[in-house]
Parts: C-alpha cells; structure tokens; sequence
C-alpha cells in the first residue's frame, strides 16, 4: 500500500516538473504557428491599406471621448423613433384586418347556432387574444429588428461594449454584457443563452441575472403603447417623437437598473474581482442588405406568429374562461383582482394589473390581452382595436398617467417569462438562481413602483 | 534603441513596441496566447475608450481592447 503511494506520489512530481516547463515549451508552439500562419498569409493575402485607415476614421468617430456616448444614445433614439411611426399604420392595418376577420367568424358561429360558450372561448377568447398580440407585436418587431441587425452586421456592437465597459468595470461586470443585454432585446432567452460569451462563471452569472433589465421583444411593445397612454393622460397629447423619448428614457432607465444591482450582486453575493477582458473589434462590414431584411423580418414574423399560436391562443382560452365562470355576482378574475387590489394599489397598479402579469408569466406578449379582458369582464363594452379604444377602456377603469407610468416600469423590471427562467435554469444548472433570477427583478419592480406611487401621491400629483 | 521595457499599459497610443513577457498565468495567458499576443510579437497601442479604459491595442492585424488590469502584466519594450 505504501509502496503504491509513493510510486502514485512520485508520478505526481514527476507530472508536476513536467508541467512547468511546459509553459515555454506552449510559447515556442504557438510562436511557431504564428510564424507559419503569417509566412502563408504574406503570400496569399493582399492587405487593404485604404479599408483599415477608413475603419480607423470610423472608430475614432464612433468611440470619440465626446462623440462616443452621445452617437449611442442617438442611434437607439433613432432606432425606437422609427419603430414607433413606423409601426403606427400597419399595426391598425393589422387589428382591422384580423378584427374583421374576427365579426366573420361570430356570424360565422350564429349561422351555425353554436353555443355562447363555445363561440366566447374560441372567438372571444383564442381568437381575439391571437390577433391582439400580432397587430400589437408584429409590426413594431418588423421594424426595429431590420435595424438592429443591420448594427449588428455592420460591426457597431462590439464598439458599444468597448465605449462602456468602464462603467461596468466599475459594477464588477463584464464590458461582454452589453452584447448579452443587446441579445436582449431580442429575447431574454436568447440574451441569456448570449451569456456564455463571458468567460467568468462570476461576470457570466451577473450577466445572466440582469438581463431581463433589457425591454425584449414581448415587452416592447407594451411599453411604446403604455408611453402612448401615459403621454395623453399626462400632457393630452402623444406625438412619435414625445412617445420615443420616453421609452428612450425607460431603457436608459433600464441600463441604469442593470449596472446598479450588477454592482450591488458583485458587492454581496457574487463578490470578487472583475476578471481578465479581451474584446474584438472586428472590421467593418457593409452588410448584405437583400439577405438582412428578408432574414431580419421573416425571422421576427415567424417568432411572433408562433408566440401568438404557442402561447397566445390558449392562454387567450383560459381567460376567457376566467373571465365568464361566475362564482357568486363575480367572475373568477374579479374575485383574483380584487384579492390583489390592495397590493396592486400600493405599487400604483391595480388587482387586475398584477393578476395580468402573473397570468402573464408564460409570455410578456400577453399581459395586455389579458388585462384587456379582465376589463371587458367588468362590462366595460369597448373593444380595444386601436391604442385610442385602449386608452379609452383604460380611463374607463380608473388608469390616471401613474398607472400608465408604473406599468412600463413593472413591465421592464419584473420577473422574466417562464421560457427565460427555464433558460436561466438550464444554463446555471442550479434552482437558486433561477429563484434568485425571478426574485431580484421582482423586488426591484415592487420597490420601485412602490416609491414612484408613494412619491406621487404624497405630493398630491394623482 | 534608446528605450527601456514598460509596461503595455504605459505605451503611448499610436506607438509601436515589441512584446517582451506575457506575465500572466493559465485561462488568461490562454486568451492572450490565442489572440497571438506572444514574446516577440508587434503590438501597437490604438485607441483609448472614452472613458480611457480599455483600450485597444493592433496585433498581427486584430484590433484587441484589454482593460489596464491585463495590459499592466504585459511588458514590452517599445519601437520607434
């Protein structure tokens, strides 16, 4: 036994010196390689002197010390500006189209003289709750992902990492993360998975835990109409260019969240340093323009309509029903509003919001559809097919500019879609942080609509 | 040559050095290595970010940006 133990020992040491003389030995490879690699490049590859010095133009544009932030904010500005006029138009295009395919579709089931019931799931509840969340999500997705992609492919992102990685330096996370919270925008799933990019398993967990900071797909929309809302309850107007500016405020907003409870997560939690950063920046790329847009916004009609199948359709059902069984005088979801209502009144929501956002837990696309029809349920006969009728309904149910000021703020802090948690699941492999990933933007969301409520009432604005 | 070896983090930006040590251990001096940030390879200080950290260096035609942490390890010895 012992005779085994120092033979064991003694490969050990014998591993051990051997190791540390293979780090020169590693140099010399690599070394050597390179000098191979570029002998065959000197032979093969002609060098664009002019295309790098343009590049080397660009940069010391784009990552100007007093261009720098300035071109990022316009850019987004820009972006979210053209997707809010642009989306206008076709999102009513849309909701007539599939509205009026929806009236077919009742005279269709009074032809057949089916039952109320059914015709209220399927019509009212499957269908409407479909076409609610593809005029209302389609069109905006149409326009900002073109956009966004074509930043993408230009080469713009890795300079947005490179211009603020100072201050996520300073939070303890990883100048990476910009790229994972842009993935975001897309999909907190996608941003989520986005997070393997960073190498530290402590910057990769931060990273993981703050992504759903970043306004995605299923969430943006809901904010620009909410901007809408809150625009005209406040100021009786909502112009595109007030309406951007405000969701423009509501993502720096959201940035600003982010690189606060990084900060806060590298300080308790996940404490240490900040580990080693190498970032890329690649040379530019006029992208293929055919390619981008057809690839850009058939991928974005496709996410969208499956969304609307998947988990709009049925959820639709299921509040429809919700909405209609009668347990005394009231629906089921009058008596879950009003069991929330408390709770909901102190954030500066109401029941039926909170009850929305937890029903709206599979998918954010269907927090409005659903609350829609927790409205609707009161006898509120309105139906919303356009963001006037929707502000309509709102007013008719007590919605003031705070209710439409905490909503966005609810919707972009709160917890993430089930798909995303799932995800989050996935890539820790551990329940504590997908908890902790549910739990953290959820307290934020309370404490922040909580104050903002507070802060209003006490000055006696509402 | 009428210079001494600095660190990477000291070259001017714009100027030219010649990589001298790589004083860094394991996953990092992977990345480096990777990158073709070896002893004796040409490197080249860019651009500073806005905030003056990171920046970014040329190497063997890659703009790479690393933060002060990670440049101050690398010792170079710099060119005319």
């Amino acid at each position: 036994m012992s005779n085994e133990e120092n033979c064991f020992q003694g490969i050990v040491a014998q591993a051990q010196t051997a190791g540390a003389e293979v780090g020169p030995v590693r140099d010399q490879l690599v070394l050597d390689l390179y000098r191979q690699t570029q002998e065959i490049a000197r032979q093969v590859v002609k060098r664009q002197g002019k295309k790098e010095d343009f590049d080397h133009k660009i940069d010391d544009f784009v990552t100007s010390k007093y261009f720098g932030y300035p071109l990022m904010l316009t850019l987004l500005s820009l972006i979210l500006w053209l997707t809010v006029s642009g989306a206008n138009y076709p999102s009513q295009l849309l909701s007539n189209l599939l509205f009026g395919f929806g009236s077919h579709l009742t005279a269709f089931c009074q032809w057949l003289k089916a039952p109320d019931w059914l015709h209220g799931i399927l019509v009212l509840g499957l269908y409407r709750c479909m076409a609610w969340v593809i005029s209302v999500m389609l069109p905006p997705m149409a326009i900002f992902f073109p956009l966004f992609t074509f930043l993408e492919e230009l080469g713009y992102l890795p300079r947005v990492a490179f211009n603020l990685d100072r201050g996520f330096k300073r939070a303890g996370a990883h100048g990476k993360q910009v790229l994972t919270m842009c993935m975001g925008f897309g999909c907190n799933a996608a941003g989520v998975t986005a997070c393997r990019i960073i190498e530290s398993p402590r910057e990769r967990l931060i990273a993981t835990l703050t992504n759903n900071f970043v306004p995605c797909n299923g969430r943006f929309p809901t904010l620009i109409a909410m901007a809408a809302i809150f625009l005209s309850a406040l100021v009786g107007t909502a112009n595109n260019l007030l309406t951007t500016g405000l969701v423009v405020g509501v993502v720096v907003f959201g940035i600003l969240v982010t690189l606060l409870i990084s900060r806060l997560l590298s300080q308790t939690l996940l404490k240490g340093v900040p580990s080693t950063f190498t970032l890329e920046l690649p040379p530019y790329r006029w992208p293929k323009m055919g390619t981008l847009l057809i690839r850009s916004v058939l991928d974005r009609t496709l996410f969208v309509l499956v969304r609307a199948v998947v988990v709009a359709a049925p959820a639709g059902m299921i509040i429809w029903i919700l909405a209609n069984v009668y347990i005394g005088e009231v629906s089921i979801i009058g008596h879950l509003g009003g069991f929330l209502q408390g709770f909901g009144y102190l954030l500066g929501l109401d029941g039926y919001i909170i009850l929305a956002f937890l029903l709206g837990l599979p998918a954010n696309e269907i927090v409005i559809p659903i609350l829609i029809m927790s409205y609707l349920s009161e006898g509120v006969m309105v139906e919303p097919s356009s963001i006037e009728d929707l502000h309509r309904l709102l007013v008719a149910n007590g919605w003031t500019w705070l209710t439409a000021l905490n909503m966005m703020l609810f919707s972009l802090l709160h917890f993430p879609c089930a798909t995303t948690l799932l995800t989050i699941r996935k890539e820790t492999q551990s329940l504590k942080w997908t908890v902790l990933a549910a739990l953290i933007p959820t307290g934020v969301a309370i404490l922040v609509c909580f104050l903002v409520a507070q802060l209003a009432r006490a000055c006696g604005l509402v | 040559m009428g210079y001494a070896e600095i660190t990477l983090t000291a070259l001017p930006i714009g100027q030219q050095a010649r990589v001298v040590n790589v004083g860094m251990q394991g996953l990092t001096r992977n990345r480096l290595l990777d990158l073709g940030l070896v002893p004796s390879s040409l490197v080249k200080a860019v651009r500073k970010s806005p905030g003056g950290d990171p920046v970014a260096y040329k190497v063997r035609g890659a703009i790479i940006a690393l933060r002060s942490e990670e440049s101050r390890l690398i010792t170079v010895w710099p060119l005319d």
